[in-house]
């Protein structure tokens, strides 16, 4: 049955990149003494096991592609780094759609298998636009980010690969940021007369719905 | 263009600028079954979000469970037990059959036709059938959990799987006799709906649509999760990239997904025999004989999955991989 055990050793993971979930699914065994991340030995209850050199989440990327790409488009390539065997290139966002359509022309990345947007809502750039890049010929994948701040406007890679169309239309109506060059941004999954940006981290779970009763029913909804 | 009422399949409003018959221009609208799972996953921890994959697409929970749980242990570089992997890949492959079926019934129906939906709905009762025998649920299975399963496989579950393999075999012939040559189905399919391979990947197509259009490329080969690695088959490819393609190339897929369940977990004694062949030179069990299926895509296991199903029973390995339980999240070599 799905009940809680208690949960074995957990493995090293945590970095700055994902954010704490901040309560515990149910019950947790014994407050776990130290960051897992700790070098100390200090004495574990019941852990014969010894402790796991801590894993290295992330390692800066220097392969033959990262190097043609200096080569290239050097100034635009901001980080290059290497997160559990996937490759991540942070560029400039102004040359977007240059970076893409070298990546797609000379590197064979035929495919924009995703392209979706992460909020950071403290960090001066809020925004990350991610698109992940997929290519049949090598078998590869690369994910490419940019950065961009509340009010920037994004350049669209339609142009590149049509598959970003209605792609950047979920991330224009989920997350308000603005894809410049798009044919038609406008709301795809939500009404056109929808009010704010959902998958903004500021956005409340509940706002809609207390606002949908206060209108509707007249009431507060209590929630 | 619609929208159809929300409980039929596909719920699109299309807006459609018309020259007497001709259609000019289109527009698509849709969202109207958007649920904001992504906000909901916003406020759930990684454990508690698991059973809403299995709303993404509630006739393949399975499939979007599998794609879950293997996206967070990737994320936290933990990785399921073999065993469970195997029984992932199992129950995955049975769950892409239903899901072809449920496909090919309803398509052959929105045609006209109304029997091969009675064929393909009783053989996917069948895997239904299984599913809640194993976990107790027949569509919101949420038989996965992140590090491994929620349940050792029950006990009959390799007599059930053998069976259905078994069976379906012959079920598959039953489908393509009413289908392929049939001259209205061959009417209202070929040459409708061409999608070129260029286009295809222009759009980000995937799957057998994909293939379909003469593109051989299969996820489970290109990128093998679960225990894919393991097994051999095939991967049917269309040359047009219409409707008929797309039917025979999923169809093919269904007889090819077979296999991989049917050979891992039984056939026990068949291993004995391709010992003796060439498989056992290269140190590679062979667990089927091939001549006898004619059928056979997948056919090799590793030996420490021979090793895995030989034992007489598979709740005898539980000990091994005690962590197949939940929150039995392992790390790499155990």
């Amino acid at each position: 049955m799905a009940d809680e055990p208690k949960e074995p050793k957990p493995p090293q993971v945590p970095t700055g990149e994902k954010p704490a979930s901040s309560t515990p699914a149910v019950s947790t065994p014994p407050a776990k003494p130290a960051d897992a991340s700790a070098p100390a030995a200090p004495p574990k209850p019941a852990a014969p096991v010894p402790p796991k050199p801590p894993v290295v989440l992330q390692t800066p990327l220097d392969n033959e592609l990262v190097k043609r790409f200096r080569a290239t488009l050097g100034a635009a390539l901001f980080e290059a780094i290497e997160d559990r065997k996937q490759a991540i290139l942070t560029v400039e966002r102004a040359r977007l759609v240059e970076i893409a359509r070298y990546l797609r022309d000379e590197e064979k990345f035929d495919m924009l298998s995703d392209l979706t947007a992460v909020d950071w809502p403290k960090r001066e750039k809020r925004f990350d636009v991610v698109l992940d890049l997929y290519s049949f010929a090598k078998n590869e994948r690369l994910r490419l980010k940019v950065h961009a701040a509340d009010a920037e406007e994004v350049p669209s890679v339609v142009s590149v690969w049509p598959a970003a169309n209605w792609q950047e239309r979920e991330v224009f109506d989920m997350f308000g940021i603005v894809f410049f060059g798009h044919p038609e941004l406008k709301r795809i999954l939500l009404p056109d007369e929808w009010q704010g940006y959902p998958l903004r981290k500021d956005y409340d779970i509940l706002q809609q719905d207390t606002a949908w009763v206060r209108e509707n029913l007249g009431i507060e909804s209590g929630q | 263009m619609g929208p159809q009422h929300p409980s039929t399949h596909g719920v699109l409003r299309v807006k459609l600028k018309l020259d007497g018959e001709r259609v000019i221009s289109s527009e698509c609208i849709i969202g109207y079954l958007h649920r904001g799972v992504e906000k909901i996953a916003e406020n759930r921890t990684y454990q508690q979000f698991a059973p809403y994959v299995d709303r993404m697409d509630y006739v393949a929970a399975v499939s979007s469970g599998l794609g879950y749980c293997e996206a967070v242990e990737k994320l936290l570089v933990v990785e399921a037990p073999p065993r469970a992997r195997v029984i992932r890949t199992i129950l995955t492959e049975l769950q892409r059959i239903a899901s072809h079926l449920l496909w090919l019934g309803t398509h052959a129906l929105d045609i006209g036709a109304l029997t091969p939906l009675f064929y393909c709905f009783r053989e996917r009762e069948e895997i239904l059938k299984i599913f809640e025998k194993y976990c107790g649920a027949r569509l919101t299975t949420h038989a996965f959990r992140i590090g491994g399963l929620q349940y050792e496989a029950y006990d009959t579950f390799e007599k059930d799987v053998e069976r259905f393999c078994k069976d379906f075999e012959s079920r598959i012939v039953e489908y393509e006799d009413l289908l392929t040559q049939n001259r209205i189905w061959i009417g209202r399919t070929k040459g409708v709906g061409i999608l070129t391979a260029a286009d295809a990947i222009a759009f980000g197509v995937t799957g057998p649509v994909l293939r379909a259009s003469g593109v051989k490329w299969d996820i489970r080969k290109a990128a093998a999760y679960a225990a894919y690695d393991q097994y051999k088959f095939e991967i049917p490819v269309g040359t047009t990239g219409d409707t008929y393609d797309r039917y025979l190339v999923r169809n093919a897929a269904i007889a090819s997904d077979l296999p991989p369940s049917h050979r891992k977990y039984s056939r026990r004694t068949n291993h004995g025999e391709s010992r003796k062949g060439t498989e056992a030179a290269t140190g590679r069990g062979l667990s089927c004989d091939r001549s006898a299926q004619g059928r056979n895509r997948l056919l090799r296991c590793e030996r420490r999955h021979r090793h895995a199903v030989s034992r007489a029973h598979p709740a005898a390995f539980l000990h091994q991989f005690a962590s197949v339980r939940p929150h039995g999240a392992r790390t790499p070599g155990c």
